[in-house]
């Protein structure tokens, strides 16, 4: 059972895959302009990766190496395709919103990544566990992002009116930059900052040393 | 696991592969098509009422469409024709197919659409008395994309009922205050033609109430010079002579 939690949050908090390995940036810049878009894109994200896992796996010891990656992409492409026919199905609205982003989950490194890294030498139920979890590690980052950025962009939560904007005669000056994408890089960067804060064995070693500036000493 | 490397199994696995994925794809697209064409149908039901201020909260979409009555116009002519079946007839996809438009010259295409349809489809209100309004697609280049939406008019042919776009990829929070409730509410009531020319137009900064031109002018989108440009030039393009003004002067007149 601790195994379990270990490998259900493991990727939520300790290894997150975009906090940590800074894997699929793009679609967490796109499609956190509203929670419910975002909450919809998590989860298409979090059946793929958690489905493309199982079936990888399941298949693992037939797949040969020299076509593993294609065999991988046709799995996971044929997951997103179903994904998307079932959004425009039954939740037309935010499959308009969230338009190429659901197509572009095939090149969502997380998925391709967990599949690689772990579908590959793993049985199917840790797979499938394993996929689940990094699905909620992106979730979770994603909810955060869309949480800051629709209450101050556009004063809602969830669609539903919390401050109340000056435009319809209330109090609250939206930041309209929060709507925009490059918000999102600015509070992904303030997230990797607040988690490697708390968690200081995130931060990774540096690469090199700055030397101090000799020669400004040597003028001195 | 060497014997997975041979070239049979390469291929083995490759083809009952594909073939296992395409079954699932193509079972999941025919299966779900119904329920999508659906779904796309009723979201321009819905654009078309919203454009034209008559969608209500808690009526069906379907109940209220059935008091729009939708028939394909010949642009050039003004008239209402049955060259092609009003039902499956995609006004966007022909402006794309050579039969059915033709390319536009630098000076016609204020609105940048590079080609225009030979045919359009409205959307005729009716109530007791008569005609009530007519809903027009519209289309045209903003500052990113084109915007895609429809223009109601009341029955007179001149008086804007409503406005409303469907697609556009606008810059959010300036150019995609098109889509904003309060600046939409501003176009009730404006005027299309002035003495039988277009004259109405997006200014920048607020429309003076005094102003003579008042009712031909509605406030530009603050910090969206370029997009409100764009609303104005391809709203003036649909009601202008290569657009529906032919056939809303016959609608006004009578003759159609």
């Amino acid at each position: 059972m601790a195994k379990l939690k270990e490998q259900l949050m493991g990727p939520v908090v300790d290894n997150n895959p975009i906090a940590l390995q800074i894997l699929g940036i793009c679609s967490a810049l796109a499609v956190t302009s509203s929670l419910k878009v975002a909450l919809v894109m998590s989860l298409s994200v979090t059946v793929v990766t958690a489905f493309s896992n199982l079936l990888i796996s399941m298949i693992r010891s037939q797949i040969p190496s020299s076509i593993r990656i294609i065999v991988q992409m046709v799995i996971i492409a044929s997951l997103v395709i179903v994904v998307d026919q079932f959004l425009k199905a039954y939740a037309f609205e935010i499959s308009k919103q969230l338009s190429v982003f659901v197509g572009l989950i095939i090149t969502n490194c997380i998925v391709m990544g967990r599949a690689e890294a772990f579908a590959m030498k793993n049985p199917p139920l840790p797979s499938f566990i394993d996929g689940i979890a990094n699905g909620l590690g992106y979730s979770f980052v994603l909810m955060t992002i869309g949480f800051v950025r629709e209450l101050f962009g556009s004063g809602k939560l969830f669609g539903i009116e919390v401050l109340s904007l000056v435009q319809d005669g209330g109090w609250y000056v939206p930041n309209g930059m929060l709507l925009l994408p490059p918000s999102a890089f600015f509070l992904i960067g303030f997230f990797i900052w607040a988690l490697r804060a708390y968690k200081p064995k995130q931060v990774e070693e540096s690469e090199f040393k700055i030397a101090p500036n000799t020669r400004a000493v040597k003028e001195a | 696991m060497a014997s997975n490397d041979s070239i049979g199994k390469t291929l083995q696995v490759a083809v009952a592969l594909c073939i296992i994925c395409a079954l699932v794809v193509s079972g999941a697209a025919v299966s779900l098509k119904s329920k999508q064409v659906e779904n796309q149908i009723l979201d321009r039901k819905t654009n078309i009422l919203a454009a034209a201020g008559l969608l209500q909260d808690g009526v069906s979409v379907e109940e209220q469409f059935k008091a729009v009555e939708a028939r394909v116009i010949n642009l050039s002519t003004g008239e209402y024709s049955s060259d092609v079946n009003v039902d499956s007839y995609d006004q966007i996809k022909s402006a794309k197919d050579p039969q059915l438009s033709r390319k536009l010259s630098a000076d016609e295409d204020s609105a940048k659409l590079i080609r225009l349809e030979q045919y359009a489809t409205v959307y005729l209100v009716k109530n007791e008395q008569g005609l009530d309004k007519v809903i027009l697609p519209i289309r045209g280049y903003g500052l990113w994309g084109t915007l895609y939406g429809f223009i109601a008019l009341e029955n007179d042919a001149s008086t804007v009922a409503g406005i409303g776009f469907y697609e556009h990829g606008e810059t959010p929070g300036l150019g995609g205050e098109v889509d904003n409730p309060n600046w939409k509410a501003l176009w009730p009531g404006k005027q299309v033609y002035q003495d039988g020319n277009v004259n109405i137009a997006l200014i920048k900064g607020n429309v003076d109430p005094s102003s003579a031109d008042a009712a031909y002018q509605v406030d530009g989108l603050s910090g969206a010079t370029l997009t409100s440009r764009g609303v104005t030039n391809l709203v003036q393009f649909w009601m202008g002579e290569l657009g529906y003004k032919p056939f809303l002067n016959k609608l006004r007149n009578g003759e159609v």
